[in-house]
């Protein structure tokens, strides 16, 4: 399997996301905390390693981790400047 | 509206398998019957889950491969180091339950609303929700042009080939243009290669027309078609993309 | 709950005293990843440990002069895979400290990509890690963390840091990528320390 195959991008978690924050954030506008870059999150780029790893596909600074366990959620959203809420569905 | 509609797609429904058509060697189609099921638009996905006697759960995303409006079905390839995609693709019959989530995707959606001509760029199992998006345009009657470049490893693995040729064959713009990276039949005068800049430069619309892309496929084909589509001078913010991991879901 | 008949997954049970809690076999070798691999010149690559008397730098030819040793271990990952018997070849930490002049007890291990994680000193040591260079008898693919990475199979796999490129050393645990954010501080798949509080 390339390496390249494990990076998907913000499409990958639009139920994670849903399930956390009620709403469908795939085409919201997420602002990057390293460089500013503003992307919706579908163009985002996401690993999964022992958790979700979303990062800016400019700089490839860390936006998001996400890790799950015994029904806990553990969201990190600290590399992400602005996150848009209440896209239109 | 919001709230509703909302708490309909964050809550897991059950879903019966209502009919499985094969489609290739290694692809399936599953039609779902699902009460509370609230419909979806053109591109987006599902989650699908699956529930072992014993109480285990493995969880994965599919393309909705249907119109908004027709019966509920998804298109899934068989992974062979996969967990799911084995079991929808060679185990699951008529009667079989699974529980489902969504619809899901604000992004990598088409509903025909727009005018601008819809290039769909296609890698293997990557074609479902570009499908969707085709299948919508002729329910709905638009005559946007629409053309689908369309990757696949061998003619036998091209997913909906006869159903590609009949849209194809209505004239209302909407074209299908093949390439088979693997193995071609005897006598195929279509592309034969991976998708390269030169060939999206014979294929795709040009940039000054302004097109809207869709790319769906395994990373790799889709960062080379985008890449590709850049380099004829298409705007990023005109192509979306998404990704499935190696080649299906 | 809605069973879906027939569906079974891919898990095989395996033996209890060799698969911790909550684990599952599995023939192949997972990849997961925190971000894109890395791919730094091996004539670029160097080894540090930081905190002691002094900072100790190895380059690849020095590490790789060091003695060596292949263990064959048993890895578990915190995503529930556990993989039985697997060979490496590596530096043993213990050798790697012998080096160093320090009254540390915990240490970062940093790496390429900016991933890190936290451990006692007392689970670097003692025979019970290494940073191997070798996997099943090659070169470690980039994949899987080569040139080099952390090998620590007595914990889970997150501590086994890809691409490492040293350690830090510490008085205090200092939480490292996943440790700060849900994942257990120290991790022994035998206790189940997967995510805090457990």
């Amino acid at each position: 399997m390339e390496m390249q195959d494990l990076r998907l991008d913000g499409n990958a978690i639009g139920g994670l996301m849903l399930e956390l924050v009620g709403a469908d954030l795939t085409a919201s506008t997420c602002v990057c905390g390293g460089c500013g870059a503003h992307e919706e999150m579908a163009r985002l780029d996401v690993y999964t390693g022992a958790g979700i790893v979303v990062r800016c596909r400019h700089c490839e600074a860390v936006m998001i981790r996400i890790v799950q366990g015994r029904g806990r959620t553990w969201l990190d959203l600290s590399g992400t400047a602005s996150l848009e809420l209440g896209s239109a569905p | 509206m919001a709230g509703a509609a909302v708490l309909g797609r964050l809550t897991w429904l059950g879903a019966e398998v209502a009919a499985v058509v094969p489609e290739t060697p290694r692809v399936r189609t599953l039609e779902l019957y699902a009460p509370g099921w609230l419909g979806h638009r053109a591109g987006q996905h599902l989650d699908l889950r699956l529930t072992a006697e014993d109480g285990y759960q493995a969880q994965r995303s599919y393309s909705i491969a249907s119109a908004p409006g027709d019966s509920l079905t998804l298109t899934v390839e068989r992974l062979d180091d996969g967990e799911v995609s084995p079991y929808l693709v060679d185990e699951a019959r008529e009667g079989d339950m699974v529980e489902l989530r969504g619809p899901i995707g604000g992004y990598f959606v088409w509903d025909g609303n727009e005018t601008e001509p819809v290039l769909l760029v296609a890698g293997g199992s990557g074609v479902v929700p570009l499908m969707a998006m085709a299948r919508h345009r002729s329910r709905i009657g638009s005559t946007a042009p629409m053309r689908l470049l369309f990757s696949s490893r061998t003619l036998e693995d091209v997913i909906y080939r006869e159903e590609l040729e009949r849209l194809a064959a209505e004239g209302d713009g909407f074209e299908v243009v093949h390439t088979l990276t693997r193995e071609q039949p005897p006598g195929w005068t279509g592309y034969s290669r991976r998708i390269d800049p030169e060939l999206l430069a014979e294929v795709a619309f040009p940039a000054h027309e302004r097109p809207r892309v869709y790319v769906c496929g395994s990373t790799r084909f889709v960062d080379a078609a985008a890449d590709g589509l850049i380099e004829l001078g298409y705007e990023p913010a005109w192509i979306r993309t998404e990704r499935f991991g190696a080649t299906g879901s | 709950m809605v069973f879906s008949r027939g569906f079974r997954g891919k898990r095989r049970e395996g033996p209890p005293d060799r698969v911790p809690p909550g684990q599952y076999l599995t023939d192949d070798f997972p990849v997961l990843s925190a971000g894109p691999t890395p791919h730094t010149p091996l004539d670029e690559w160097t080894f540090t440990i930081q905190g002691g008397a002094e900072p100790v730098t190895w380059t690849w030819d020095e590490f790789r002069a060091l003695p060596s040793e292949t263990p064959t271990v048993d890895i578990h990952c915190v995503t529930r895979w556990s993989k039985l018997d697997t060979v490496w070849e590596g530096v043993s930490v213990d050798t790697l400290l012998e080096a160093v002049e320090h009254d540390a007890s915990y240490a970062v291990a940093f790496c390429d990509g900016g991933y890190t994680t936290n451990l006692p000193l007392e689970d670097l040591t003692g025979g019970k890690a290494w940073v191997a260079y070798s996997y099943d008898g090659d070169d470690l693919d980039p994949e899987h963390g080569g040139p080099a990475r952390l090998l620590v199979p007595h914990l889970y796999f997150w501590k086994s840091a890809k691409w490492v490129r040293g350690l830090s050393l510490r008085d205090e645990d200092e939480p490292g990528f996943w440790e700060s954010n849900g994942y257990h501080l120290r991790g022994d798949p035998w206790l189940e320390q997967r995510y805090w509080g457990d």
